[in-house]
């Protein structure tokens, strides 16, 4: 709760810092606001609260959630160094606008109260739309700013109708309330159609936000038009705080209505998997690869979503911080490695082993935790995800699924180790990396192996 | 302790080389892995051979809460797979010394590297830390064989990598539902494991996700695809890691986690693995008759002789287990030295080509003694190596069924035809213009050769030293797959 005040209060000073002279002191202001937040959000751990006349309960999941969005965050502001080097005069409405989304995140994450949930979401998304569209000169920003808002908007509503549904069957918008008055609309067996209904429009609505297939189909053009920095935050924290809120609805609002929306939920994370992972394949653009990735990545998180049993909540933590953290490394590289080499393709990559041995490294070992390799954050992700999923029986072939797919993932994540490593230099210049933007990739780097050779560190948290 | 020494030891090692730049890496690679094959011959005398039981074990919480623990030991048959490890890598360091490898430092790191995932695949008493450790080998000889390789390479690894990974997903997915079939909090204890009682339809489909991994590794016709081309891209080095040491994880890890583990999906399906076994058998055999190129043609023996291999450990009877151990050991060392000598005249002549070769005994005396020694071990002439195990794995298999053990015969006659003709062509007949001025051995490949030609006689003439030491451990295995 604390940590919505401070964001807020802290966007605001940020866009006045945007008048001083110095545009050098932004990130550092920026960097020291994200941190005094990740403390601060610290000191409720062990502390259920709740705020805004049970509008909004901060427990560990809430805090969990907001101190992996909130570390994403920090972890992901320095690749924006190259903004303060162009002189970019709207640098500190882009960081404000970042702290904006990000409170709308942790409301996706902490809400007690469906109209809370929606409250966040727009939050988080007009900001986005916002800066989907920041470069203003590329016809592709504006393209994907267009597309990202109509959509969005579109999608937004419909959420909105779902919710209403809702109300209409249960009366409250409270999500606990929801979740004891299903007792009653089922009580003939039947359930009610409006509040099935109600659930299946809120669960399109919550699946296009996390770029769920068949839900997905702006997310490429969206991703691969927006600026790298921003499609980083955009496939990390807008995914993990899409996926935390989906998981605390079914859990609080619809656990008991379970038998009508599962099928749905199957079939969603049947299709995000399969597109996700197949059109990664065939990409021949990095970045558009990584937005497919991020498709087939929501498909892994919502298979521990269908798993809906108490490990769910964990897996979910964990793969979101793997996958968080390998996402940023890699956005990261590219972004650097885009600058000088003015594409996004594979191609952009070749010899990058040998010009900078440590983005490559960063790079591969993002690679590998994304492709799910032990000694890596991602590792365990799955693991986590497959053994949540598994205590069913009946899903097993969920996993075989997954598992076939995440084969197929191997191939495209390595065919960007193979351009790094194997193929000869296009351009033997190294690409210039400032020294605080190569700590933070060390630092990402790090992150991943300690994650997946200790994963207790972020799975016996919840 | 010793055993974690064992397992910690090259890789911090590997981090020591990836500091020095230069050609010195591969003196201090080999230094490193001379004393990591000193700490095994310690284990080996902390060892006590009389019984069948995990020794020099050590445990320690990993993932407490989920019951997973970092759990390591060994027994008779892992310990035979580190000291093969440890012996073998040492030597395959020393083979290198001739190339000057590009990077040098990451080359012998990734050596190294994987000699520690290697040692973990081995004493691994865990079922995650197993997997966990089989994938930790597999990504350094994926970068030594795409990154060192020959032209083809990248094409080749990259399907090599994704086929092992799939297989090695499957598994991972039989090991998560195993491991939620444990009593309690759940444990990924090997022990745990071999405790389970599943219905025998369950056991029948995990016997196939385990199986697919394990016989990508080795490989087992039909999963054998990525071997042939992927043994011939490599440097000298990556195949040798890969067929002497690699192949043998698949076997190790049907021995330790499939057998015990689904006893009755195993005695579904033991007919059918057999069938497959045998197949190859044949299979590798004939197609290495018909090979032009010496990796190749050592590549498909290989696939032969691990198709024997599995065929014995599948008859679940002491001989087919023992000779299977017995068998890892010599087709370790045998392969090993026959692809460093194909890489000592590919050195020479620039050519792999047996049609372009010949004529070698006559500059190379030393060498044709060494090649003809390691070749008999791996035809299986009797008093070298490869007898001790073929005999037992076709008693083995004879044991089970005789017609099964008549097709499998097949491969010493088949074997003697590939193997002789391949030495008939390279080394006899008239000089070609590439073997005219070819030098014998240096005393860096006699360095490498003579410790692999002392073991195939020495598993050959006294094979109780080593099967002495797998004994209490197979019948152990025996005694919990028949309970």
């Amino acid at each position: 709760m604390t940590s919505i005040i401070l964001l807020s209060v802290f966007g605001i000073i940020n866009l006045f810092a945007g008048f001083a002279k110095n545009k050098q002191v932004l990130l550092p202001l920026v960097l020291v606001f994200l941190a005094v937040v990740f403390g601060v959000n610290l000191l409720d751990w062990n502390d259920t609260q709740t705020y805004f006349s049970n509008m909004l309960t901060v427990d560990n999941y809430a805090v969990a959630f907001t101190g992996i969005m909130t570390l994403t965050t920090l972890l992901l502001l320095p690749f924006s160094q190259r903004y303060i080097d162009k002189g970019d005069s709207n640098l500190a409405e882009y960081y404000s606008l970042l702290l904006f989304s990000l409170v709308g995140a942790v409301m996706m994450v902490g809400y007690e109260n469906l109209i809370m949930l929606f409250i966040g979401v727009e939050i988080l998304s007009i900001a986005m739309y916002v800066l989907a569209g920041s470069d203003k000169s590329s016809l592709r920003s504006n393209e994907a700013a267009l597309k990202y808002f109509l959509m969005g908007s579109f999608f937004t509503g419909i959420m909105l109708f779902g919710i209403a549904m809702i109300y209409g069957a249960t009366g409250t918008f409270n999500i606990t309330e929801i979740g004891a008055a299903q007792a009653g609309l089922g009580a003939d067996g039947v359930m009610d159609s409006m509040f099935v209904l109600g659930i299946l429009v809120l669960v399109i609505g919550i699946s296009f936000k996390i770029s769920a297939a068949p839900f997905h189909f702006w997310a490429p053009d969206v991703y691969d038009g927006t600026p790298t920095f921003f499609t980083a935050f955009m496939s990390t924290v807008v995914k993990t705080a899409g996926v935390a809120a989906f998981y605390k609805l079914m859990a609080a609002a619809f656990a008991a209505s379970y038998a009508a929306w599962f099928p749905t939920l199957v079939a969603i994370t049947v299709l995000t998997l399969v597109v996700g992972n197949i059109g990664a394949v065939i990409q021949t653009s990095f970045k558009r690869m990584l937005a497919y990735s991020s498709i087939s990545h929501a498909g892994y998180m919502l298979m521990a979503l269908v798993a809906f049993n108490e490990s769910s909540d964990t897996s979910i933590l964990f793969y979101s911080a793997a996958y968080s953290a390998a996402t940023i490394a890699a956005f990261g590289v590219l972004k650097l490695v885009q600058d000088q080499q003015r594409s996004a393709d594979y191609e952009a990559f070749n010899g990058l082993g040998k010009t900078n041995p440590l983005l490559a490294f960063s790079m591969t070992v993002s690679m590998l935790s994304l492709g799910g390799i032990p000694l890596t954050a991602g590792f365990f992700g799955k693991f986590f995800v497959f053994s949540a999923l598994l205590q069913n029986p009946d899903m097993l072939w969920l996993v075989v699924l997954a598992v076939i797919l995440a084969a197929v993932g191997i191939y495209y994540y390595f065919r960007v180790v193979i351009a790094m490593y194997m193929q000869p230099a296009a351009n033997q210049k190294p690409v210039r990396v400032e020294s605080f933007t190569a700590f933070t990739l060390i630092v990402l780097t790090i992150l991943t192996i300690l994650l997946g050779i200790a994963p207790a560190l972020v799975s016996e948290l919840l | 302790m010793i055993t974690a020494l064992l397992l910690f030891w090259p890789a911090l090692a590997a981090l020591l080389v990836l500091l020095i730049k230069g050609q010195g890496a591969k003196k201090v690679a080999f230094v490193a892995a001379l004393v990591e094959f000193a700490l095994s011959l310690f284990a080996l005398s902390a060892f006590d051979t009389q019984s069948g039981a995990t020794q020099l074990a050590l445990s320690l919480p990993w993932i407490e809460s989920a019951g997973i623990s970092f759990s390591i030991g060994m027994d008779g048959i892992s310990l035979l797979m580190v000291l093969l490890t440890t012996f073998l890598v040492p030597l395959i360091i020393l083979s290198s010394y001739k190339h000057a490898y590009k990077n040098p430092n990451a080359f012998y790191a990734l050596i190294l590297f994987m000699q520690t995932g290697l040692i973990g695949v081995f004493v691994a008493m865990d079922a995650f830390l197993f997997y966990f450790m089989w994938e930790v080998a597999l990504i350094p000889i994926y970068f030594i064989a795409a990154v060192w390789g020959s032209a083809n390479r990248i094409r080749v690894t990259i399907k090599f990598f994704v086929y092992t990974i799939l297989g090695s997903l499957f598994m991972l997915a039989a090991f998560v539902y195993l491991y939620l079939q444990t009593p309690g909090t759940h444990s990924s204890d090997v022990n745990a494991f071999y405790q389970l009682s599943l219905s025998s339809e369950s056991q029948s489909w995990i016997f196939w996700f385990l199986f697919v991994a394990f016989a990508i590794k080795m490989p087992v016709f039909p999963f054998h695809t990525w071997q042939p081309d992927t043994y011939t891209e490599s440097p000298a080095q990556g195949t040798m890691l890969l067929s002497g040491i690699m192949l043998k994880m698949g076997i190790y890890g049907v021995l330790r986690w499939l057998l015990p583990v689904v006893p009755y999906g195993v005695s579904q399906w033991d007919e059918v693995v057999l069938v497959l076994a045998i197949i190859g058998i044949v299979y590798g055999s004939i197609i290495a008759i018909r090979q032009r190129d010496l990796k190749r043609l050592v590549a498909y023996s290989s696939i032969a002789h691990v198709g024997l291999i599995a065929a014995g450990i599948f008859t679940l009877n002491e001989q087919g287990l023992q000779g299977g151990v017995i068998q890892m050991l010599s087709h370790g060392v045998n392969v090993v030295g026959l692809f460093f000598i194909i890489d000592i005249i590919f050195s020479r002549t620039n050519t792999r080509e047996i049609t372009s070769l010949g004529g070698i005994t006559q500059n190379a005396k030393l060498l044709s003694i060494f090649f003809m020694v390691l070749l008999l071990g791996a035809i299986g002439l009797p008093l070298t190596n490869g007898f001790v195990g073929e005999f037992l794995l076709l008693s083995g298999v004879f044991q089970y069924n005789a017609w099964f053990g008549g097709v499998a015969g097949l491969t010493i006659i088949l074997a003697a035809v590939y193997m002789l003709r391949m030495f008939q062509g390279v080394m006899f007949g008239t000089k070609s213009e590439l073997t005219a001025s070819f030098t014998d051995l240096t005393l860096n490949e006699k360095a490498v050769l003579i410790p692999l030609v002392v073991m195939v006689f020495w598993i050959g003439l006294f094979p109780n030293t080593f099967l002495s030491i797998s004994e209490p451990a197979v019948n152990n295995l025996l005694s919990i797959i028949n309970r």
